[in-house]
């Protein structure tokens, strides 16, 4: 056992990356759901070890082969990408655990194992693009995890999840190439791909022309994988078409991934004093927040699917995690990263009980799901219960994000910012209780029986709502490591 | 005038750079064919390999093989690259996965042309509505 823990920050990238691979050599179903279940579980303990580790403010450093920087790559952990970690392998753990859902329409049978590869491979870019302390690792990563995450999507049950995965290979490869040329122009200005060497020499050389052409490209690239605002055109449908299990696990993990790296660049390697107060980012991000808010929750109103209307709401929550950036303080920060976990607990809940109606009803669409409130009751509870986190009801994980982001926005005197987030919550609930309606109150078309999905659906799915409730009473978890975190990125950069 | 040339003609691979970006950019936002897409996508992603190759040179270097002995020598910067070989799977990698994409659209719509596509969604929404009014 001695030297196992050392070597946890590449195990952490390293079992999933493995695990893809022997999936193809296990090939049954039966071995590989829980050989992926059991991987997703080795990283979830990997990572909380990891942030237990990092959590009194060392960083830890893992060099490749003994090389330091700047001339090795080497992994790097500290409070911020350790809790992103914690989030990212525990939504994997609980989603892998539902195992493949409506996807196993789109698979030929006894091809179910290329599922579980795609799923562990997406795990590891997610996990790699968090971990690593190396910029041009981070591109790489992100490419394995978006490639994967194309095929996830394609498996969709109508034809039409072929195309909302072909626009999202454009979009996010366009995105992903934007990133590559920002970070070859940062390159290019400092000769070095470490983080913490960049962001020293990119700090020195101050406001210069390069700086900023490297900084519109990686954040433009960022935005369009994070789909902030006017870039979030392929996640509606990418989310509305993909089989549920995929949505739950894309929308609990790759966005915040991407809003992850956008800490990162801004605050940890351009540095807040020159993305903020010299070309005032914030100016832009703020609006753009401010109108995803709207825009999304408005859109989801008037949705007529389920899966739909939740992916349009994420867009909205996107804008509530912006918002918090933008702020530029460490206040708005950790309210970003709480929202962060709170959002992939609700949002993931939420998606897996579009998994159970898929299952039980073959479709999300809210025609189907009048009057399941009594024909899936425990399921429905968990809808409700999850719904009421979203809107931001007190008791609930939704309550603590928007708690920590109205107080960030009155910590700047911002008295109009905490206006209009109650006001988006007011748009949240109007949605989620046209869902709450149509299930509760309406009756169904034709008669059905009572039946719960099986339970493999059902207890991952009442894990998150259940958590969405624990957290949120309980919510000191979050709203500490989100504080250590932003302390730490906020105050000390790197 | 003469300037702003004569900096374009001095740095012309940095020309065909935003030339060959602009090109590809262009094809995969404004080309309806999903093929043409994809070779747009693929073009945007070579332009950026020749911004990285045109970065690792340094002028008057040579290929950066150790020479014994000598130490007024100037290499070139073999780092971009490296790092471009990796890009360059990627971008196999996604080019290949877009064109398998195409592939199965082709086999579900029966076309790849953007437009007949969105088309073929609306009839098919149109008739499920009828459906239902039918009801």
């Amino acid at each position: 056992m001695i030297g196992l823990v050392d070597h946890f920050p590449i195990l952490q990238v390293l079992i999933p990356l493995l695990g893809a691979p022997l999936c193809f050599l296990l090939r049954r179903e039966a071995i590989v759901r829980p050989f992926a279940v059991a991987a997703s579980f080795a990283c979830l303990w990997i990572s909380t070890n990891l942030l237990g580790q990092v959590l009194d403010g060392t960083v830890l450093v893992y060099e490749f082969g003994g090389w330091a920087r700047p001339y090795g790559i080497e992994y790097r952990v500290d409070i911020l990408n350790g809790f992103v970690l914690v989030v990212v392998s525990a939504m994997a753990a609980v989603v892998f655990s539902a195992g493949i859902g409506q996807a196993r329409r789109a698979i030929p049978e006894g091809r179910e194992y290329l599922f579980y590869a795609a799923a562990l491979l997406c795990l590891t870019g997610l996990l790699g693009v968090t971990i690593t302390g190396d910029v041009f690792n981070i591109f790489v990563f992100l490419e394995i995890s978006s490639l994967s995450s194309y095929i996830l999507i394609a498996l969709g049950r109508s034809r039409r999840a072929l195309m909302a995965a072909f626009s999202y290979l454009i979009m996010g490869t366009i995105g992903a190439t934007f990133l590559l040329i920002g970070i070859g122009f940062m390159y290019q200005m400092t000769g070095t791909l470490n983080m913490v060497d960049m962001a020293e020499r990119i700090q020195a050389l101050g406001a210069t022309r390069g700086v900023f052409v490297a900084l519109a490209f990686v954040v433009v690239g960022i935005s369009t994988k994070l789909a902030v605002f006017p870039l979030h055109h392929w996640l509606p449908n990418a989310y509305s078409f993909a089989p549920p299990l995929v949505s739950a696990f894309l929308a609990s993990t790759a966005t915040k991934v991407a809003y992850y790296l956008l800490i990162r660049f801004t605050f940890g390697l351009f540095g807040a004093a020159l993305v903020f107060d010299e070309v005032g980012i914030d100016l832009l991000l703020m609006p753009l927040s401010i109108i995803a808010m709207f825009v999304g929750s408005i859109a989801a109103i008037y949705q007529t699917d389920f899966k739909r209307l939740l992916a349009y709401s994420s867009i909205a929550q996107i804008g509530y995690m912006t918002l918090g950036l933008s702020l530029a303080t460490q206040a708005g920060v950790s309210a970003g990263l709480i929202h962060v976990f709170n959002h992939a607990l609700m949002k993931g809940a939420l998606f897996l009980v579009a998994a159970c109606i898929a299952w039980r009803m073959g479709g999300t669409s809210l025609d189907v799901m009048k009057g399941l409130g009594r024909r899936m009751p425990v399921t429905m509870a968990a809808l409700v219960v999850a719904g009421l986190a979203l809107v931001g009801v007190p008791g609930t994980v939704g309550f603590v994000s928007k708690w920590a982001l109205v107080s960030a926005a009155l910590d700047q005197d911002a008295l109009m910012l905490a206006f209009l987030i109650l006001a988006s919550s007011i748009l949240a609930l109007i949605y989620v209780w046209k869902v709450v309606e149509i299930v509760y109150f309406q009756e169904p078309e034709t008669e059905i029986e009572r039946k719960e999905p099986p339970l493999r659906l059902l207890v991952p799915t009442w894990i998150l709502a259940g958590a969405s409730i624990y957290f949120g009473i309980f919510s000191s978890f979050a709203v500490d490591v989100a504080k250590l975190a932003a302390e730490q990125v906020v105050m000390a950069g790197l | 005038m003469m300037e702003l040339a004569d900096q374009l003609l001095s740095r012309w691979n940095y020309v065909a750079v935003v030339v060959l970006m602009m090109i590809g950019l262009y094809m995969a936002i404004s080309r309806g064919n999903l093929v043409k897409k994809v070779m747009g996508m693929s073009v945007f992603q070579a332009s950026v390999i020749l911004l990285y190759v045109s970065m690792g040179k340094v002028a008057g270097g040579t290929a950066p093989i150790l020479i014994e002995g000598a130490s007024d020598i100037i290499y070139s910067n073999p780092l971009p690259h490296v790092l471009m070989l990796t890009a360059i799977v990627v971008g196999v990698a996604s080019t290949a996965l877009g064109l398998a994409l195409v592939v199965r659209i082709n086999e579900a719509y029966g076309c790849v042309e953007e437009d007949e596509i969105v088309a073929l969604d609306r009839a098919e929404d149109q008739r499920e509505i009828q459906a239902e009014d039918a009801d």
